[in-house]
């Protein structure tokens, strides 16, 4: 069975509206996602393109089944400090395509919703795991949540693979991935109790930047100007965020001073506008 | 906070207009010198003829519209408006060509903002956001300028530019009472928005906050208001929040040889790139309102040297008297106390400023729970040497003001000569 994602967006943006998701805007899916007969005129291997970010998805879902399983074991095992030590990595193959996630009905707030953005009965995922270990130090009651978790991963990486990507969707998923850092990961919002929002705002930077990649050759085409200043706007952002690294990952969300979120923040804006002219090269 | 600077200039354009009687009694209180309004005065009566009194559906766009292009910035001596939002930006690029491209891409917005037009091309594109943001879409221009000015930091390294800086440019000395905070002063850029609306203001601000991504960002930003034109169709000196009347002795911009004087930078004075610019100040002043308020009548008057009713100075009936430093009470004190703002601000009457000052209120401090409310203060200088600076010196020093009010925020930008249609904002310098 293909799903044709226009539609799916158009009815996740119902559901999430009423649920509190931390998807700010998604009226951008749903309005450019809804003109699909508008789009792809002025590019010509759309069909390649998003071939190749499908794959990129699957690749990443893969990934993410596997590391889940990990987290899920040490969890199920009574491991805090593994399971503590998998968390925030595993959480970026997700964070990576979260954009499609969204699109996929319930499946975003299942894995990815936090205390409160949906009803206490409801709640689970990653987020409430972060909880046990961090706030309560332990595993004990989690495992529940933790199978259900790779359950949930492992439907995704099914209903990937029967979505036909849009092309609108990437051009506002690139942008949205970066309205995410925007709105929680930058505040630290993302990461309540573990302060790793940091792997999250590297992983949603690097969604942005795939999907960047994919376009790049066509944007030089149509718009040079932009498609450097794109480019430019990564390498800053990318290098200001490699001050932050520690080991493998980066530093506690704690230890970031204001002046250190607010030049995150504004080289993410200085990014995120030119990346949202890129539908420029769906034509008008 | 009021200078008084006499203006000894009647203002013709106001004997053209119905005068009400309140005009008429202030008329009366100059005798035959003429009449003294401060700039803002003159701008509410423009504001009540053109757009603000008559309400009306289609109001005439000339008189709603101030044009971006000429000879010098407008909003200097532009009648001063309802509304400001002030932004202070830090360029994050350091190639000069960007800024070139930034300038450039700011005179266009602006011009399209002045005319009440939409900014850019891409406004009905379904695929892309819009190129303007939209809240003001169908709104009348609203007297909108938009001036542009540079700060020292500009003409640091980054850009090459050291040895244009004006010698008038300079970093402001520490004042007496400056309690400075970062977050509210300095900036390589300055942006002033006037509008008879503080929607389009704002709008202005955020477009080209938005525009400017990925070469500036805001560095510090203020909002102010003053009363309305519609709420004082006459136009008189309007109240600061200290409950005063605030302006009374600006000097007449209609007067050209004055403003020369005054205002604008000659090419004489030792930067020809800054002919027919001027040098604004500002200052964020907090006003301790809540300590203010319990102070007598008589303390604050004494602190003013003003009536508060009626403006004059202490010992006169009316707002536009002249002040006279050597009136003495029977006991041979002098009626206006000599460290009054009036008595320290008018000196010997020879240095003078343009004011274009507004009221702010950004909420409360949550510190204290107190107000944090007072005056942006903004002033325009040919050279702030010889006119703010000294003017501070004595006020930081000695200004029975002090007590009640904190200046806690500063910069100084050198605003650019008027743009050419064509030309650019800054292409004197770049």
């Amino acid at each position: 069975m293909k799903i044709k994602l226009a539609a799916i967006a158009l009815a996740s943006a119902v559901v999430f509206a009423g649920c509190g998701s931390n998807n700010n805007e998604p009226d951008n899916v749903k309005e450019a996602s809804t003109n699909p007969e508008q789009s792809a005129s002025k590019v010509e291997n759309w069909d390649e393109i998003t071939g190749q970010y499908r794959d990129f998805a699957l690749d990443q879902t893969d990934k993410l089944v596997a590391e889940t399983d990990k987290f899920v074991q040490a969890v199920n095992s009574g491991d805090v400090e593994t399971a503590k030590k998998l968390y925030a990595p595993t959480r970026m193959y997700y964070e990576r395509i979260e954009p499609i996630a969204e699109a996929l009905g319930d499946l975003d707030p299942n894995i990815d919703a936090r205390e409160n953005d949906v009803e206490e009965k409801d709640w689970r995922g990653f987020h409430r795991i972060e909880q046990a270990l961090w706030v309560s130090n332990t595993t004990a009651g989690a495992e529940d949540y933790a199978s259900q978790l790779l359950d949930d991963t492992k439907t995704l990486r099914a209903l990937i693979e029967t979505v036909e990507v849009e092309p609108s969707l990437l051009v506002t998923g690139a942008v949205e991935l970066l309205n995410e850092v925007s709105s929680s990961k930058v505040t630290g919002e993302e990461e309540r109790y573990s302060h790793t929002d940091l792997y999250d705002f590297a992983a949603n930077v690097e969604g942005a930047k795939k999907i960047y990649e994919l376009l790049q050759a066509e944007l030089k085409k149509q718009d040079a100007d932009l498609e450097a200043q794109i480019g430019t706007g990564f390498s800053n952002l990318e290098q200001a965020l490699a001050d932050y690294k520690s080991g493998d990952g980066y530093v506690s969300y704690l230890d970031l001073k204001e002046e250190d979120t607010k030049k995150l923040s504004q080289l993410l804006d200085a990014l995120a506008e030119p990346l949202s002219q890129m539908g420029t090269i769906l034509g008008a | 906070m009021t200078t008084d600077n006499h203006n000894k200039n009647a203002g013709d354009s106001i004997l053209e207009k119905p005068i009400s009687r309140r005009d008429i009694l202030r008329l009366a209180g100059v005798g035959g010198a003429g009449l003294l309004l401060g700039a803002s005065g003159v701008g509410a009566i423009f504001g009540a003829k053109g757009t603000t009194v008559s309400g009306a559906a289609k109001s005439s766009d000339k008189a709603d519209r101030v044009e971006f292009f000429g000879k010098h910035q407008a909003g200097i001596t532009t009648p001063a408006q309802d509304f400001l939002m002030f932004a202070a930006f830090d360029l994050t690029t350091g190639s000069v060509d960007e800024v070139r491209k930034l300038f450039k891409a700011w005179t266009e917005a602006s011009a399209a903002m002045a005319k009440g037009d939409m900014i850019g091309e891409n406004n009905e594109n379904l695929n892309l956001p819009p190129s303007d943001t939209g809240e003001a879409a169908g709104l009348h221009p609203s007297r909108t300028t938009i001036t542009f000015g540079v700060g020292p930091t500009f003409f640091d390294s980054r850009f090459g530019l050291s040895s244009k800086r004006p010698a008038a440019l300079v970093d402001l000395p520490p004042f007496g009472g400056d309690e400075l905070r970062e977050e509210w002063s300095g900036g390589d850029i300055g942006v002033q928005v006037n509008a008879n609306d503080m929607q389009i203001a704002f709008h202005a601000i955020r477009n080209l906050a938005r525009i400017a991504r990925g070469k500036a960002v805001l560095r510090w930003t203020q909002e102010g208001f003053q009363r309305t034109g519609g709420a004082d169709p006459t136009g008189a000196t309007p109240r600061n929040l200290m409950g005063f009347k605030d302006g009374t002795g600006n000097p007449d911009t209609k007067n050209d040889a004055l403003m020369n004087d005054v205002v604008w930078a000659q090419s004489g004075d030792g930067t020809p790139w800054m002919a027919g610019g001027s040098y604004m100040v500002v200052r964020r002043i907090r006003i301790r309102v809540e300590v203010w308020d319990r102070s007598t009548l008589g303390d604050q008057e004494a602190t003013f040297g003003r009536h508060r009713q009626s403006g004059a100075p202490i010992g006169s009936s009316n707002e536009f008297d002249p002040v006279d430093l050597s009136k003495k009470d029977e006991k041979g004190k002098p009626l206006i106390p000599v460290h009054s703002h009036v008595a320290l601000a008018r000196g010997d009457g020879s240095i003078k400023i343009l004011r274009r000052s507004y009221s702010y209120s950004s909420g409360m401090d949550n510190r204290t729970g107190q107000f944090d409310a007072g005056l942006l203060f903004i002033c325009y200088n040919r050279d702030a040497r010889k006119q703010f600076i000294p003017m501070q010196q004595k006020l930081g020093q000695n200004d029975v003001l002090n007590e009640y009010i904190v200046h806690n925020g500063s910069a100084v930008f050198a605003c650019f000569p008027g743009v050419r249609e064509g030309g650019y904002i800054g292409d004197t310098l770049l």
